[in-house]
């Protein structure tokens, strides 16, 4: 690690480990939070998610590995000591105090009246609440109000960071858009360095600076939002973070010279849908013996990246749903057992049995049939063609 | 989230003093000689006390049973007119102590047939029954209400009848609180010492308050008082295994839920009243009348407002301090119980429960033994006195305590630490603020409950420290009814606040 690097880093967490009992709730988790930015931290329910973040809080001690706060080891430091916020997802505000009450309740002790009425009336002012809503209890305030308490409740005390735990999961769609957009802009303002935690892919997305992908205790995959979502690392992360069309396909030759991000050597590869660029993402598949000319495995592309041609494979529909602002569209191709699902953005609906051409744009993630990789737990995944969101997969672990 | 260790260390020696009296009966029980313990324990007088003992309980337990089932039946599951009057009748036995009902039963006798006495086995029974069934009344009524109808609809709906319904559902899901509290009932009676000794009837209370009263016979006094302690355990294990495997099954409460269905009586309906309203008007007029008429003659008396006064207030003292007492150790022990409850929290728990349920006599005379062998400087001291009390008291503060804190969500607390705030100062800004409505009910439930106290008052009180209880006792022990009756009128207003707290929470569930 170099000086600049010292310097930004905000949180550094390395080889945690937790059990609960016999079982393994975080393995071997390594995440570095640099100060000023935004972190999401998704995953589906069990992943061990809020374990994580009870642990760079304060309340859970792991069995092994460290906390690092601004390059000092916090690892056994209480929960009080760490100067490090936390939403809850109901925003957990004292019933017995008002909304100024709850946010001065962590200004330290000698704090003047003064001083206390001003802190308060900033921060109203910063999360958009009026001073009359100062007197209000906390069960006089919607859901969003609420949220919207409970952080600057957490900013009052000027943490190093803030720790977000589903903070808009318990609020009603149209709420958590706008109370969403809210808490990122506040966050921006103040430059508050932020871990998110959620199970909301989309909301993980368009959230952070930085998504980290959580599953059966492990992370799979950290990177940016558009780094994670085109280029997952095994195929379960790549269903978890959206729809993803799985194709049977085999590499032909690498692309010399195309090295792109860390890991991903480019090759060409034979799909139903015909040559494809393909990448791969994970650096211990790309140095494998497996990823030779000729290693068979699945092609991953986003439906999106499947579009309508005058030339191309031939397909016929079978089905078509339009929501709106995009229209989706099962498409049969000759010689592939299983449809596969391509997405159109302002598009009209076609008719079943209508005949098209497809064509892909942009390259798709290459997973080898049958990987042997510990590093990172990829397992073979049974081909398939056509899967949508996280599939329920046997735990090997 | 962690208990701190100072607040387990708290909760772990102040439990551990409550059940001082508890522990100090087990270990004189070891220090007798086998032999002697055991010919006294399985003597022939042992044997008379257990019959009269173990058919008084029964007798009452039975007749509590049908008169708390049916009436609860009656009140929530039909049309009879006025049945919210009866429902809230049926209840108000619950604030005449035992022995105060005793005292009006036989002050009236009394008044009607002077020079006759009403004393005896079935005087005994009939008094008991009146003011222990509701018991058993409340908690069915309770759990009747709480029975889901649209199980009952569902019942209904697949071709069952409204009387097969009732017994296949309705009867079925209140049969853990039926059950539950005919224990709890039997349980009360085998602990009554007021009434037995003031109706004459030879029971095992009794017969230990005997023993310490008359030249103080330890050893018979502790083997009696080791029967009492197992024929206790095996009611309350019973009551716990009830307990466990009760489940109750009602899914939805509050709002949008369909009302019962409610059986017209048809042209029963009048003897049905007649039947319903009888026994309870008996339980509470006959005493309450005697009160009446013999608290006019006895305040007449001269000097009798100034002895009531001052035991009012020895009464409140007393009282007050062991309220005091008892909420500050179940403070930390709910905390405990609340979070993060080990196996150590359980089992202090469940002993506070069975002191609880142990006869005042018994603690009394654990209390009175402890104090005359190891703390002679204490013996005869409020200190003494405030110690039993805790030992009998500490259920009745714990449950509203520990309900608080479980309300209380370990969240807030979290959301302290992460403000700053260590964990214990977390449970004094934020906890304890929340508890204080059950810290401060469970602390009136002791108030109240304690002044009604008789058989350990009576044991540990200081020499010339007379309460409202133990002048009662005094006065009805001469037979001087006038002067004793305000004592009783006083006692029968002070355990009507809690009997009240009860039913009124009932009657919003009944309507």
């Amino acid at each position: 690690m170099n000086a600049t690097d010292n310097d930004t880093t905000m949180l550094q967490v390395s080889g945690i480990e937790v059990r609960f009992g016999d079982q393994r709730v975080l393995h071997d988790i390594d995440l570095k939070v640099r100060a000023g930015t935004t972190t999401a931290i998704v995953g589906p329910s069990g992943s061990g998610k809020t374990s994580l973040l009870r642990v760079i809080a304060g309340f859970l001690v792991p069995e092994h590995g460290e906390v690092r706060l601004h390059g000092e080891d916090v690892t056994s430091v209480a929960a009080h000591r760490r100067s490090i916020g936390l939403v809850a997802q109901d925003g957990a505000l004292f019933p017995h105090l008002d909304v100024a009450g709850n946010i001065a309740f962590g200004l330290p002790r000698g704090t003047s009246r003064r001083e206390r009425h001003r802190r308060v009336t900033e921060l109203l002012e910063l999360v958009s609440l009026t001073a009359d809503q100062a007197s209000r209890r906390p069960d006089q305030l919607s859901g969003g109000q609420r949220q919207r308490v409970a952080l600057a409740r957490a900013l009052a005390r000027q943490p190093e960071m803030i720790l977000l735990d589903e903070p808009f999961s318990a609020l009603d769609a149209g709420l958590r858009e706008s109370t969403r957009q809210a808490i990122r802009d506040i966050l921006r303002i103040t430059g508050t360095t932020t871990i998110l935690v959620t199970h909301d892919q989309d909301e993980a997305l368009s959230f952070a600076d930085q998504v980290a992908v959580l599953k059966d205790g492990r992370l799979r995959q950290i990177g940016a939002p558009e780094e994670v979502y085109t280029r997952p690392c095994d195929v379960e992360t790549a269903q978890f973070l959206g729809d993803a069309v799985l194709l049977p396909g085999a590499l032909t030759s690498q692309l010399p010279g195309q090295l792109t991000g860390k890991a991903g050597a480019v090759w060409d590869s034979t799909t139903p849908l015909g040559s494809v660029n393909v990448e791969l993402v994970c650096p211990n598949l790309a140095t494998a013996h497996l990823t030779v000319s000729g290693a068979a495995g699945q092609v991953m592309l986003r439906p999106e990246q499947i579009t309508l041609s005058d030339q191309g494979v031939a397909g016929t529909v079978l089905s078509s749903q339009y929501f709106g602002h995009d229209t989706t569209a099962l498409v049969q191709l000759e010689g592939v057992e299983a449809p596969l699902r391509l997405r159109q953005l302002n598009a009209v609906p076609l008719a079943a049995g209508t005949q098209v051409h497809l064509a892909v744009q942009g390259s798709g993630v290459f997973y080898p049939a049958f990987s042997d990789c510990r590093a990172c737990s990829a397992r073979p995944v049974p081909v398939s063609i056509e899967t949508r969101g996280a599939t329920p997969m046997p735990s090997f672990l | 989230m962690a208990v701190p260790l100072w607040l387990r260390a708290a909760a772990v020696i102040a439990t551990l003093v409550a059940m001082l009296p508890l522990f100090y009966l087990i270990i004189r029980m070891a220090q007798f000689p086998l032999p002697d313990f055991l010919d006294t324990v399985f003597s022939a007088r042992s044997a008379r006390l257990a019959y009269t003992s173990l058919t008084l309980t029964g007798t009452v337990t039975v007749l509590c049973l049908i008169l708390g089932v049916g009436l609860a039946f009656l009140v929530t599951r039909t049309q009879l007119p006025g049945r919210l009057i009866l429902g809230v009748a049926a209840a108000l036995p619950l604030a005449v102590p035992s022995y105060v009902a005793a005292f009006g039963w036989q002050s009236m006798n009394a008044l009607i047939n002077p020079g006759t006495s009403f004393e005896g086995f079935l005087a005994a029974a009939i008094v008991i029954t009146s003011v222990t069934y509701p018991y058993i009344y409340l908690p069915v009524v309770a759990a009747l209400v709480s029975v889901d109808p649209a199980q009952e609809e569902a019942a209904r709906a697949l071709g069952r009848g409204p009387v097969d319904t009732f017994f296949s559902v309705t009867v079925r899901q209140a049969a853990p609180a039926i059950t539950a509290g005919t224990l709890l009932c039997a349980i009360y009676v085998i602990a009554d010492f007021g009434a037995v000794s003031i109706l004459r009837v030879d029971t095992f209370t009794r017969a230990v308050f005997t023993s310490f009263s008359m030249g103080f016979d330890r050893l018979g006094g502790v083997a009696l008082s080791s029967v009492l302690l197992v024929f206790t355990l095996c009611l309350l294990i019973l009551e716990g295994r009830v307990r466990r495997t009760g489940t109750r099954y009602s899914t939805m409460s509050g709002e949008g839920r369909a009302r019962p269905a409610r059986f017209s009586m048809g042209r029963f309906t009048l003897p049905i009243m007649a039947l319903a309203w009888a026994p309870v008007l008996i339980a509470l007029a006959v005493p309450l009348s005697a009160l009446l008429v013999w608290s006019v003659r006895g305040v007449s008396r001269p000097g009798s407002l100034g002895e009531i006064g001052s035991a009012l207030l020895n009464s409140l003292w007393a009282a007050g301090l062991a309220a005091l007492a008892t909420t500050a150790i179940a403070i930390p022990l709910a905390l405990w119980l609340a979070r993060r409850p080990s196996r150590l929290a359980r089992l202090l728990e469940r002993t506070a429960y069975l002191a609880h349920s142990l006869p005042g006599v018994v603690i009394g005379l654990s209390v009175v033994m402890l104090g005359i062998a190891v703390l002679p400087a204490l013996y005869q001291t409020m200190w003494m006195l405030t110690l039993a009390y805790c030992a009998l008291m500490l259920p009745l503060a714990l449950g509203p305590v520990l309900a608080s804190a479980l309300s209380a969500p370990p969240e807030l607390e979290e959301a302290a630490q992460s403000l700053g705030s260590s964990p214990g100062a977390g449970y004094l800004r934020v906890t304890l603020p929340l508890m204080l409505p059950g810290i401060l009910s469970g602390a009136l439930l002791v108030l109240l409950t304690t002044i009604k106290e008789l058989p350990a008052t009576l044991m540990l009180r200081p020499t010339g420290f007379d309460t409202l209880a133990t002048r009662l006792w005094t006065y009805t022990g001469g037979e001087s009814y006038a002067a004793a009756a305000p004592f009783a009128a006083m006692l029968v207003l002070v355990a009507a606040v809690p009997a009240w707290m009860m039913i009124s929470r009932l009657l919003k569930e009944v309507r």
